[in-house]
């Protein structure tokens, strides 16, 4: 049998590893809320698990996604993590060819140059030896670039890189010691035996003048302790990603969400996350207000050891731009939203001072300003004069006593109170029979959307202007002004919708085009959902923002939330407008338009006359 | 708008043996903004809730800022926290984070006075 004392260590870290990652697999999958279990029975025995093994080898060994963000950075996790992979699963079948058996001592793989030192006679022997020695070499490449990472972090084009805890430094101290110490076991083994190649050989043959004999076996020994620590530290640490993202990736592909409560999905996420560092350089929080202990690689790590604060889970705009770098896909907004929530009352009602009026005209819109929308009265007197222009019968709800949509409710943690309030309006909308649901504010919007139950469909006034245009029913005349357009969180990151803003924009003067626009747009910081930073620090991420967007001098900012629009015009940087106000200033009129028709058919005669 | 006027505070008798002034400074330490406050009422004059009642948070803030508590926190249970009042503030206080932070606060008394 091939044995030596020295693969001791290795065996009991890899037996604990086996043992742990078991025991938190078995409590998460516990911990799954009731329709995500519902949806992991449903589709495990079908064509979605093979799916999610192409996603696996994709995502969890190529890093599509990494390489997409930051070549560089992909490189250096590829390699080490890809070359690893297959440094394990070409060293298994060297050995069972060397063995003759599949079934061969399990760390004989780990340990092969030690224990084959005679000639090697067996199959491809040259080749494998060749293959391990380039797979090391790429290994160390990762090695070296991740080092670079650590001391210079913008030598791999990242602004800030994690600060890490004690045990990511132990288990990251002894992953940087895995591969360099392979290297000078094998190398010195090489020396002895001759059995290395190209790169083991040759540092092997520059090393034959030292006492070859004696370092040998320290150096393996070494080698079994490094790769013990890094298995004993691994589930404490930041390394609980590898095996934690495979389940994540099968679980979505089955069709499992996050859901409204913090649950054993929810711990799989905050288990999936590397601490890469790629949420901070996406933080305004971090590169506009300097704060730096908030961004959502802190607060997923504060929540997995038990010490997250309210300060640090209030202190966030819910912006998205995590989520939306994030290359794991963790939802880090939703997982705060669910820290957030309160204990609930139950039977409570909290809103039952309200006066709900209902509609008794049959209207085909309702409209719904939100109270954002009551701070800035131009987008809803703009919006009055479009309905009236297209000659819509509209119901506005919330023009004399309206109710809040629920939605700010929501993101502090107040779920039960935001319940309250969204079955008050859908009673509401519910006695209009209307066909849709109209608003100008992003977060009702997002609100309507995703928590209320509504049978007709919702549209953001944005999309419901462009319905608008592409029905005839309003007619616009361009301006030929220039336009930059702000994305606001709710509408674009929240919501998906980015080109019906722009569609109409289009229409009506010169649409520019900003540094940071779509999914990478910024906050305007006027976010409610932070209830932490004050007025200076919303003044600063504000600030930052206008420069970007007004770079190009445009001649209005245009936006599509009342509060985006609050936020920025007391910024005094440019002509801020709601998309609403811009149409209501360039519709035709009725009238009008007809006499225009007139004056073209005039000229048109007197061309044809002529 | 119901009572956002200067009649706010009822004829009382405030004791300063008794009141807890503590706890303001507690929501000091939370919201530094709130001692910016000059009781204007410009955020009641806005506010959503206070459309439908008797829902005044400059009440509120007042009555706590001297230490009366009582019947405060299902005052604040009516607050919908849409945040209206934040951005008409002229003063920049953070009037949504009282709002939140007085709930949290005010509970926490009660289950300080309920171990002791």
């Amino acid at each position: 049998m091939n044995f030596h004392p020295f693969i001791l260590p290795f065996a009991v870290g890899a037996i604990v590893l086996f043992v742990i990652i078991i025991y938190k697999y078995v409590s998460w999958i516990k911990n799954l809320d009731r329709k995500q279990k519902y949806f992991v029975n449903k589709n495990m025995f079908t064509f979605k698990t093979i799916q999610a093994i192409g996603e696996v080898i994709r995502e969890a060994l190529i890093h599509r996604n990494i390489y997409k963000k930051n070549p560089v950075l992909g490189y250096m996790h590829m390699s080490l993590a890809f070359g690893w992979f297959l440094l394990i699963v070409v060293g298994k079948i060297e050995s069972s060819f060397y063995a003759g058996t599949f079934f061969e001592e399990p760390w004989l793989a780990i340990f092969f140059r030690y224990f084959a030192k005679e000639p090697h006679n067996y199959f491809m022997a040259a080749q494998f030896t060749f293959i391990m020695d380039f797979l090391l070499l790429v290994v160390l490449s990762g090695v070296f670039l991740a080092i670079m990472k650590r001391m210079r972090s913008k030598f791999l084009g990242m602004k800030k890189a994690t600060r890490h805890s004690t045990f990511d430094r132990i288990a990251l101290s002894a992953l940087w010691w895995v591969f360099p110490l392979r290297l000078l076991a094998e190398s010195i083994t090489a020396a002895i035996s001759g059995n290395g190649g190209f790169l083991t050989g040759s540092l092997g043959n520059l090393m034959s003048g030292l006492p070859v004999q004696a370092l040998e076996l320290p150096l393996w020994w070494a080698y079994s302790i490094v790769l013990f620590a890094f298995f004993v530290a691994l589930p404490f640490s930041r390394y609980m990603h590898i095996p934690t993202e495979v389940v994540l990736i099968f679980l979505r592909k089955w069709g499992a969400t996050a859901g409204e409560q913090y649950s054993g999905f929810s711990d799989i996420q905050i288990n999936a996350c590397s601490r890469c560092g790629i949420c901070i350089d996406a933080c305004q929080l971090n590169f506009a207000a300097d704060i730096n202990n908030v961004q959502s690689v802190y607060f997923i790590r504060d929540t997995r050891y038990g010490k997250l604060t309210d300060d640090i889970a209030n202190n966030c705009l819910l912006c998205g731009r995590c989520t939306e770098a994030c290359p794991v896909g963790i939802e880090t907004t939703l997982i705060r939203q669910q820290l957030r929530n309160k204990a609930e009352i139950p039977g409570k009602h909290y809103y039952d001072y309200a006066d709900t009026v209902d509609c008794e005209s049959k209207p085909e819109v309702v409209y719904f300003a939100g109270c954002m929308s009551h701070l800035t009265p131009s987008i809803i007197i703009s919006m009055k004069k479009i309905f009236e222009a297209a000659g819509v019968k509209y119901w506005f709800m919330d023009e004399e006593k309206g109710l809040c949509c629920g939605r700010p409710m929501r993101q502090q943690g107040f779920v039960q109170q935001s319940k309250d309030l969204i079955s008050k309006n859908m009673r509401m909308i519910h006695s209009s029979g209307a066909k849709i649901l109209v608003t100008s504010c992003p977060i009702c919007y997002k609100s309507f959307r995703d928590e209320y139950v509504l049978e007709i469909p919702v549209f953001h006034h944005t999309e419901y202007i462009e319905t608008l245009i592409n029905s005839n029913k309003i007619k616009l005349h361009n301006s030929g002004k220039s336009i930059v357009y702000h994305d606001p969180c709710e509408l674009g990151r929240g919501c998906n919708i980015y080109d019906s803003p722009r569609e109409v924009l289009k229409k009506i003067g010169k649409l520019q085009t900003s540094e940071l626009e779509r999914e990478n747009s910024l906050c305007c910081g006027g976010s409610l959902s932070n209830s932490v930073i004050d007025l200076a620090t919303q003044t600063k991420i504000r600030d930052h923002g206008l420069e970007v967007l007004t770079e190009s001098n445009p001649d209005i900012l245009a936006t599509a939330c009342p509060l985006c629009k609050k936020s920025f015009v007391h910024g005094n940087k440019a002509i801020v407008q709601d998309i609403a106000e811009i149409v209501a200033v360039n519709i035709i009129a009725e009238k009008q338009s007809k006499k225009l028709q007139l004056t073209k058919n005039i000229n048109e005669f007197e061309v044809n006359y002529k | 708008m119901k009572h956002w006027g200067f009649k706010i505070s009822k004829p009382r008798v405030l004791d300063f043996d008794t009141a807890n002034l503590d706890a303001y400074n507690r929501l000091i330490e939370k919201v530094p903004s709130a001692h910016r406050c000059l009781m204007c009422g410009a955020c009641t004059a806005t506010c959503t809730a206070n459309l439908h009642t008797e829902f005044n948070f400059r009440n509120c803030h007042l009555m706590f800022r001297r230490g009366q508590f009582d019947g405060l926190a299902e005052e604040l249970d009516k607050c919908m926290l849409c945040g209206k009042c934040k951005l008409v503030c002229p003063r920049g206080v953070n009037t949504r984070a009282i709002i939140y932070n007085l709930r949290i606060v005010l509970s926490d008394l009660n289950y300080k006075k309920i171990e002791s």
